[in-house]
């Protein structure tokens, strides 16, 4: 019988059916399961392969590197965001190349329903010059996945698989395949591959321009793009990913009368685009993210006006695509359906009754009160609801770790209070470099750890920081006498308040660890969390 | 045949598990399945959905278009409202009546229930209430499932072995007090119907 699984649980299970001795990751919503689909399988257990979290993106990705240098195959996953902390290693692994298969997995999240963009990862793949897959359903997510492997080792670099949201979260019945055995353990054959001093770095840039038409001519014989006729040339359709499905949608069986070019897998294969340009008066663009293919395949005044999409205002520019807006691109009557009734008011997300992050909020919002120069620099979790009502108490939120750097910047500037909220996964992930730097200088801020001891927002993962928080700025030189220990509890609020008070008024970096576990966390994980090494602070 | 289901409530209140049952069942009728759902943010407290689409021919779209949702589930009565520009004409609406005040600008109940009570097709139902007299306050979810079963394109059945599949593992107690919620929302749909 099929399986009923998420996309991204296709992809986990492709991942392990096509071989490979590990993954590497940094949760993040939409690709959080595929990662942890693999921790709880019980065949990725037998096979011994490494599923463990990584502590950033960077390290993910690195790690999955070297992994693929032993000539292991090799999964990295991550959020779109988490790519731009990676990016470092994805620029220059692309310009190196890859020797065990190596699959980078980037979930975008068009409509921003849990991120701070839409940015589109399909640029960084072109940026990066690799090929990119980009699957329209649940099955074709499992059965690319197996391809990706194959491709990767077939080219020498690594290849990326875009997600998106819907795809990831909607579950559909899967068929697997039979699956491949692991790689043994054999090293580059070339052993200059991987030291990308500039003479050898010249090398590989070369062979990475090189084989771009090899990566181009994949594209156009990939059995993930394919051209379907249809008698109405009076317009073409490129539909690229998901979008597809909400094309055919619109069809009742399926029954498109216009050609349609379907892409799921990049560089764009020029072959099939010049096929639809001769033929069609028209091309319409359906793809879910940016303008990626649009950008390419306009003319760049548009004067002749052939191309259509979400550059012409024939579609949102901004937010996901949806059957419905697809219809309206398609010229389809505008239909006008029920209203929302107007008594419906907004419900948006709130901190969990008792959450810990709500008593350290009113702990600094009573300072904000008392000086009303104090700015709160926030980071990303479920602390950044603390921008909202009732509590509004932050009043930055960027990226993860800008909380403690944007407040010293702030600081400089010479703003005081400069006070940093971050979470204690936040902190591991990007903030002790920001720390370390505060602390060279003595930088007048104060650092609030809100440490719940998991990494909540995406789902209660085990938090590296767990254990380690006060041993981590003790080493990164913070003074002793400004590195304090709270427990956030509506009984302490007084006591808390004065000693947040007191670090503010020190000239120098503090840091105050608010500590009390998630409520939501598993029993088991609330016992294991008691017995963790407790570090005194005298 | 094409079926197409919204569920509704709010982060934490269990519609993912009225989704795993039409799923399964789903699944194992041989019909495709397309069933989309709310991971992340808006799970903490917020307004979630979900969109089952169930089928004997290839469904293509993860999400409904609007107008094309033959019913809405819900969990609570304004999530219910919410999601009114997806429902066919003449589609179904179930609702517990229990309303979730997480928010100070909640609606009057009345007012509320009024503007369900305009839709020809709608059933209203305690279902908190008779979960809870049924000794599990939790199987709310499965009462609502329960009133809507008649109008599924599932057999009776193919569902209560689904409810069977997926408490199985939470032992034969959970499995009894959820079939039992179903059963009494089956009954009181059609008591309200006729
Ligand atoms: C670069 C990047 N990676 C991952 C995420 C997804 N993400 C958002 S919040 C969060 C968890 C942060 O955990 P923590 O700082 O401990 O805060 P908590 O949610 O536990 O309060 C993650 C992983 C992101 N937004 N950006
Ligand atoms: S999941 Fe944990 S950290 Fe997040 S709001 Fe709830 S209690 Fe707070």
């Amino acid at each position: 019988m099929k399986k009923l699984l998420l996309g991204n649980e296709a992809l986990a299970q492709a991942a392990i059916d096509a071989g490979i001795s590990g993954v590497y990751a940094y949760p993040g919503t939409p690709s959080t399961e595929i990662t942890e689909y693999i921790q709880k399988s019980k065949t990725a257990k037998t096979l011994n392969i490494h599923s463990q979290w990584s502590v950033n993106e960077k390290t993910a990705m690195e790690a999955a590197l070297g992994m693929s240098y032993a000539g292991k195959r090799v999964l990295t996953v991550m959020k779109h965001v988490g790519l731009n902390v990676a990016a470092d290693v994805f620029m220059n692994m692309a310009v190196s190349g890859i020797n065990g298969g190596l699959v980078v997995v980037v979930a975008d999240d068009p409509s921003m329903h849990s991120s701070q963009n839409e940015q589109d990862s399909r640029n960084y793949g072109r940026f990066a010059m690799i090929p990119i897959l980009e699957p329209s359903n649940q099955q074709e997510t499992y059965n690319i996945t197996r391809y990706a492997f194959h491709l990767s080792e077939q080219m020498g670099l690594p290849v990326m698989v875009r997600m998106v949201t819907r795809l990831s979260h909607s579950r559909a019945g899967i068929e697997t395949s039979k699956g491949e055995l692991q790689n043994n353990i054999h090293l580059p054959k070339n052993p200059h591959q991987f030291q990308l001093i500039p003479m050898h770095a010249r090398n590989r840039y070369q062979h990475l321009v090189d084989i771009q038409s090899d990566t181009r001519e994949s594209s156009e014989n990939s059995y993930f793009n394919t051209f379907i006729d249809g008698p109405n040339t009076s317009m073409g359709i490129i539909a690229s990913g998901i979008a597809y499905n909400y094309l055919m949608e619109n069809f009742d069986d399926g029954d498109c009368p216009f050609p349609i070019l379907k892409i799921s897998q990049y560089p764009l294969p020029k072959k099939q685009v010049k096929k639809l340009f001769d033929t069609c008066k028209k091309i319409l663009v359906l793809e879910d993210g940016s303008p990626f293919i649009e950008e390419l395949v306009a003319d760049y005044f548009s004067e002749n006006k052939k191309v259509i999409g979400r550059l012409t205002g024939h579609l949102n520019r901004v937010g996901e695509l949806n059957p419905d807006n697809i219809s309206e691109a398609l010229g389809f009557e505008v239909k006008h359906f029920t209203e929302m009734p107007k008594i419906v008011t907004g419900r948006p997300p709130e901190l969990c009754v008792g959450c810990a992050h709500r008593d350290l909020f009113e702990a600094v919002n009573q300072l904000s009160k008392e000086n009303s120069n104090q700015q709160v620099f926030g980071d990303i979790g479920c602390y950044a609801l603390g921008v909202l009502p009732p509590y509004e108490s932050i009043n930055t939120l960027i990226d993860m770790g800008a909380s403690i750097t944007m407040a010293k910047g702030a600081s400089d500037a010479g703003i005081h209070p400069s006070v940093a909220i971050i979470g204690d996964s936040t902190f591991t992930h990007s903030g002790m470099t920001g720390l370390l730097e505060a602390v060279i200088e003595n930088s007048p801020i104060t650092v609030i750890i809100s440490d719940n001891s998991a990494i909540a927002m995406t789902g209660a993962q085990d938090s590296s920081a767990s254990g380690r928080l006060i041993d981590i700025c003790k080493g990164l030189g913070v003074d002793e006498n400004h590195l304090k220990l709270i427990n956030p509890l509506h009984k302490n609020l007084d006591k808390n308040i004065d000693l947040i008070r007191n670090e503010i008024n020190h000239k120098g970096v503090s840091v105050v660890i608010a500590q009390r576990p998630c409520v939501q966390l598993p029993k088991e994980k609330k016992d294991k969390l008691k017995n963790l090494k407790k570090v005194s602070l005298n | 045949m094409k079926t197409n289901i919204i569920l509704a409530g709010v982060g934490g209140q269990g519609i993912l598990t009225i989704a795993a049952v039409l799923d399964t069942a789903a699944l194992a009728s041989n019909l495709n399945i397309k069933q989309s759902e709310v991971h992340g943010m808006s799970q903490r407290g917020g307004a979630v959905q979900s969109h089952v689409r169930i089928s004997d021919k290839e469904i293509h779209s993860d999400l409904i278009p609007q107008g094309k949702a033959d019913m809405i589930i819900s969990v609570e009565p304004m999530e219910l409202l919410r999601y009114l520009p997806f429902l066919k004409k003449d589609g179904l609406l179930v609702t517990d009546i229990n309303p979730f005040v997480n928010i100070t600008n909640y609606p009057e109940l009345e007012a509320l229930y009024n503007e369900i009570k305009t839709h020809p097709n709608s059933l209203l139902i305690d279902a908190k209430t008779i979960a809870k007299s049924l000794g599990n306050s939790k199987a709310t979810n499965i009462v609502l499932l329960g009133a809507a079963a008649a109008q599924l394109p599932l057999s009776d059945e193919s569902l209560q072995e689904a409810i069977k599949t997926l408490f199985e593992r939470k032992g034969e107690k959970i499995v009894r007090k959820n079939l039992e919620a179903y059963n009494k929302g089956k009954e009181i749909a059609l008591e309200i119907v006729s």
